[in-house]
């Protein structure tokens, strides 16, 4: 297995778009670290990468890489090699590239301009998210032979999960304001990890205005280490569902 | 000749002041009896050890003095020291333990209509109220450590509690652990300066119809509710910290019913609410530092005819609140880390004005459950619409002349 | 060695192989013939693993290859029309399929030398045209010197010259004892190499017979026209 992850991951780093991503994301970060004396502007820049920027790259760039294998990974099929085992490696070969970008791009300026808890939840955090979303991007691609197709997924379930999802929560919020739905919206959040992610990061950032009204009830769910635990699962579900479907299909996959 | 009167007056007071000594190995053991032997003016030196008598009363203008911090017991049963004379000073004492109840509150030292009395030096440790002045004059509380290990607001008493009473002293005490750190209930033209009070249950300082005060340089820090005052004309509020102050319902400075006062100079770190305002009015709010709160200031609708200038507001999850639409109160000068304008003739001050009141913040306030939307992308796309096309927000509800740079506070 | 018993494949609606029964033997030589989809492709992924059946079993030295994977290391396989990752180079694919293998064997450089990739080792895989790829996958294939060897259409998009050394190989291996199966609609050009030979139409065996029974049986000499004569009689039968 080893063999294939570093092939896989050579392959990966020598791709000029990995390397335009690790750069265009150390550029973000530094330019808006070095902006003021104090960190709170690169911390929110980085908390909207990690919200926006990583998951649509990280989905499309796996996708796209995806459909872009299927010879390598047709070759490898005919090869004595377990199918659980190419497609296993095809994972961790692409989420080790991914998270080496991004532990360059963001990582690293957050560890020197932010080396507290804020900083390292975000680079922990930043690093599942990008799991995530290359999960999410080996079921979009496998939904489908068509990479145009495939792609689309991707992007829409990006779409979903950035944008669509907060607009539903906030209907809901504003047509059931009336009734006390504070719990039944943490349950909510579990739906959507940039949401498990924001928050997680939230109760550390707004950590003075998490602890007033409403903010006190989710921090006292997600702020609690049982909370973050539960987080950090559900997180990890995010990655191992998806990839565990997307691994059932390939192993019945016709090439 | 002058000289000799001097000397002479030196020694005469020597003859007619005694210094009677309590401990275990003189000749008087108990505090009570030494009480009782003592003359006005007579100080009583009391030597290390326990001393379990119940309550002692002080009803002579005596010095009482602890050498080596002797301990006095109240044993949860009784209120330790009762003063009940004018002029009186203690010192150096450790008083524990004294008794609970929920009529009387029984104190660790506790004033009783009389003026002048010093108290200063003293460790106060697990009793139910501090020290207690009740209808006193020109009195001091200097110096003192006073600790206890409340849980509930109903099982606990004040740190230093105040009742109707004038001209008092409060300065460097250290407070924890009690209801409120300290309590002023109609007390006037008083000064509480230099005071340290953390961890209190509900406030750090509690302060009612008590007009024409001043506190400054104090620190009030991870109090259950910060700090409140209220219904109070001509209040002082210079140099203090307010810090970590967190909680629903957690201010660094509650502010409900005050006319006519000074908030000058003061630091706001790390609260819920740095300043929360009702029903308040010409309040001059000016060079202060609101620093990673969860909202620096809420306005409530009821405020009218507020100034606030020239502070710094850096950090801060949202820098206003309020719960209406008017808005009768003057921004200005002020730095916003948050400000996004321009400044084109480079004069230091921003050339569009500056709305420090986010759609988001009224979002949350009409519905609070919606912070759990806050930072999304979705969130930030609808705060900037807003930005720059106000709809929901109040437009009076500007800084005209927000600074590009903050002040050197 | 190889067996295939009862194997039915659907795409969709779409019924691609329909009850395939088939037993290949060491040493044989097979032809899989028929017109464009008839399932020769699908049959030989099936047996690669590559396409898994809907229905039935597939054999290797008696044990069955579904979800098994070991069993490739005894064969090699090449495509019929190669893909491999665009921005490799004939050597990186080379020393990767070598990576992957793993194995201690001999390897057998035959044609590395006779195709001449010491040439183009440095080429990417995308600039070589259809040929040269073909020749890179026939490398492959025999690299390992696998028992079984299944190469799909081997000669197409070959210069001649390059078909004969292939050809050549397949007779050295052949006379070694192995397996070979090979799918092609060009029959002239098997015509000395092999032994058997499959017919498929429409996701069925049509027949399977050793090449002298089958001229034996239509009394040609050649193994085309042999064909020819059979498909005639059967569509004959149809139409009766």
């Amino acid at each position: 297995m080893n063999r294939i992850i570093k092939i896989i991951f050579l392959d990966i780093l020598k791709n000029k778009i990995i390397l335009a991503y690790t750069l265009i994301l150390a550029i973000l970060s530094w330019s808006s670290f070095g902006l003021e004396d104090n960190s709170a502007k690169g911390l929110l820049t980085i908390l909207n990468i990690i919200l926006f920027t990583v998951p649509l790259v990280s989905i499309l760039f796996a996708t796209i890489y995806l459909y872009n294998s299927t010879e390598f990974i047709e070759l490898l099929l005919s090869q004595p090699i377990k199918r659980k085992k190419i497609w296993l490696s095809l994972f961790l070969g692409l989420s080790l590239a991914m998270v080496l970008a991004f532990f360059i791009g963001a990582g690293i300026p957050l560890l020197i301009n932010a080396p507290d808890s804020v900083g390292i939840m975000m680079l922990v955090i930043g690093c599942l998210i990008t799991l995530v979303f290359v999960a999410l991007a080996f079921l979009s691609s496998i939904l489908t032979r068509d990479k145009a197709k495939g792609i689309g997924i991707a992007i829409m379930g990006w779409l979903y999960f950035a944008l669509l999802f907060d607009g539903l929560i906030l209907y809901l919020l504003f047509q059931f304001s009336d009734y006390p739905i504070e719990k039944a919206m943490i349950v909510v959040t579990a739906f959507s990890p940039i949401d498990l992610a924001r928050i997680q990061i939230l109760l550390h950032l707004d950590v003075s205005a998490m602890m007033g009204y409403t903010g006190a009830i989710f921090k006292d769910f997600f702020g609690t280490s049982l909370g973050l635990l539960l987080s950090f699962s559900l997180l990890c579900l995010w990655i191992i569902i998806p990839f565990f479907i997307s691994l059932i299909k390939f192993k019945n996959k016709d090439l | 000749m002058k000289k000799l009167l001097y000397i002479f007056l030196f020694f005469s007071s020597f003859l007619h002041a005694n210094v009677i000594e309590v401990g275990a190995n003189k000749p008087i053991k108990s505090i009570k009896i030494a009480i009782s032997l003592a003359k006005i003016g007579d100080t009583i030196l009391v030597h290390k050890g326990v001393y379990r008598e119940g309550n002692i009363v002080i009803d002579k203008r005596i010095v009482f003095l602890g050498k080596g911090y002797p301990v006095l017991d109240g044993q949860k049963k009784y209120e330790v020291l009762s003063i009940k004379a004018d002029s009186v000073v203690v010192q150096g004492f450790k008083v524990i333990k004294s008794g609970y109840a929920s009529l009387e509150d029984p104190c660790a030292i506790k004033v009783y209509n009389k003026n002048h009395v010093v108290i200063q030096n003293n460790i106060l440790d697990d009793n139910f109220f501090g020290i207690y002045i009740q209808n006193g004059k020109n009195c001091l509380i200097k110096n003192n450590i006073i600790v206890a290990y409340g849980k509930e607001e109903q099982q606990i008493g004040n740190g230093i509690h105040c009742w109707k009473s004038e001209n008092l002293q409060i300065i460097a005490n250290t407070i924890s652990g009690h209801r409120d750190g300290i309590y002023f209930e109609f007390v006037t033209n008083s000064i509480i300066w230099r005071n340290i009070s953390t961890n209190n249950i509900r406030y750090g300082l509690h302060f009612m119809f008590s007009n024409d005060d001043a506190y400054i340089t104090n620190i009030f820090k991870n109090n259950g509710a910060g700090v409140a005052v209220m219904f109070t004309k001509n209040v002082k509020m210079f140099n203090n910290y307010f810090e970590e102050n967190w909680g629903d319902g957690a201010y660094g400075l509650f502010l409900k019913e005050i006319t006519d006062s000074h908030i000058i100079g003061n630091k706001f770190s790390k609260n819920t609410s740095g300043i929360h305002m009702e029903g308040t009015n010409r309040i001059r709010v000016e060079k202060n530092v609101f620093e990673a709160n969860g909202w620096a200031m809420k306005i409530q609708a009821s405020c009218v005819d507020n100034e606030i200038v020239n502070n710094n507001f850096i950090g801060n999850t949202f820098d206003m609140g309020t719960n209406g639409s008017l808005v009768l109160n003057k921004f200005d000068t002020n730095y916003w880390d948050k400000y996004e304008g321009y400044d084109l003739d480079k004069n230091g001050v921003g050339d569009v004005p500056y709305h420090p009141l986010s759609l988001f913040a009224v979002l949350v306030e009409n519905n609070p459950s919606a912070m759990l939307l806050f930072r999304s992308f979705m969130i930030t796309l609808l705060d900037k619409s807003e930005k720059v096309l106000p709809s929901i927000t109040p437009d009076n509800f500007i800084d005209n002349s927000p600074l590009m740079h903050s002040l050197p506070l | 060695m190889i067996e295939i018993k009862n194997i039915y494949k659907k795409f969709g609606k779409l019924e691609v192989l329909n009850d395939i029964n088939l037993s290949f033997k060491k040493g044989e030589c097979i032809a899989l013939i028929g017109p464009n989809g008839c399932g020769k492709t699908t049959l030989i992924k099936s047996i690669l693993g590559m396409v898994i059946p809907s229905k039935g079993d597939i054999l290797f030295n008696k044990k069955s290859i579904l979800k098994e994977f070991k069993y490739r290391e005894q064969i090699g396989y090449m495509p019929q029309i190669g893909r491999y990752p665009d921005y490799m180079t004939v050597g990186q694919i080379i020393e990767m399929i070598k990576k992957i293998r793993n194995s201690d064997q001999v390897l057998d450089e035959d044609l590395v030398k006779a195709f001449e990739l010491e040439k183009i080792v440095d080429k990417q895989m995308r600039t070589l045209s259809g040929g040269t790829t073909q020749k890179v996958s026939a490398t492959l294939a025999f690299l390992f010197n696998p028992e079984v060897l299944i190469l799909d259409e081997p000669t197409a998009g070959l210069d001649p010259l390059a078909s004969e050394i292939l050809k050549e190989k397949i007779i050295k291996e052949k006379e070694k004892g192995k397996l070979i199966l090979i799918t092609s609609h060009l029959l002239s050009e098997l015509d000395d190499l092999i032994t058997q030979i499959i017919y498929m139409q429409d996701g069925t065996v049509h027949f399977h017979q050793t090449i002298a029974d089958l001229l034996e049986s239509t009394n040609e000499q050649k193994i085309s026209k042999a064909i020819a004569k059979i498909l005639k009689n059967k569509s004959n039968e149809q139409n009766h």
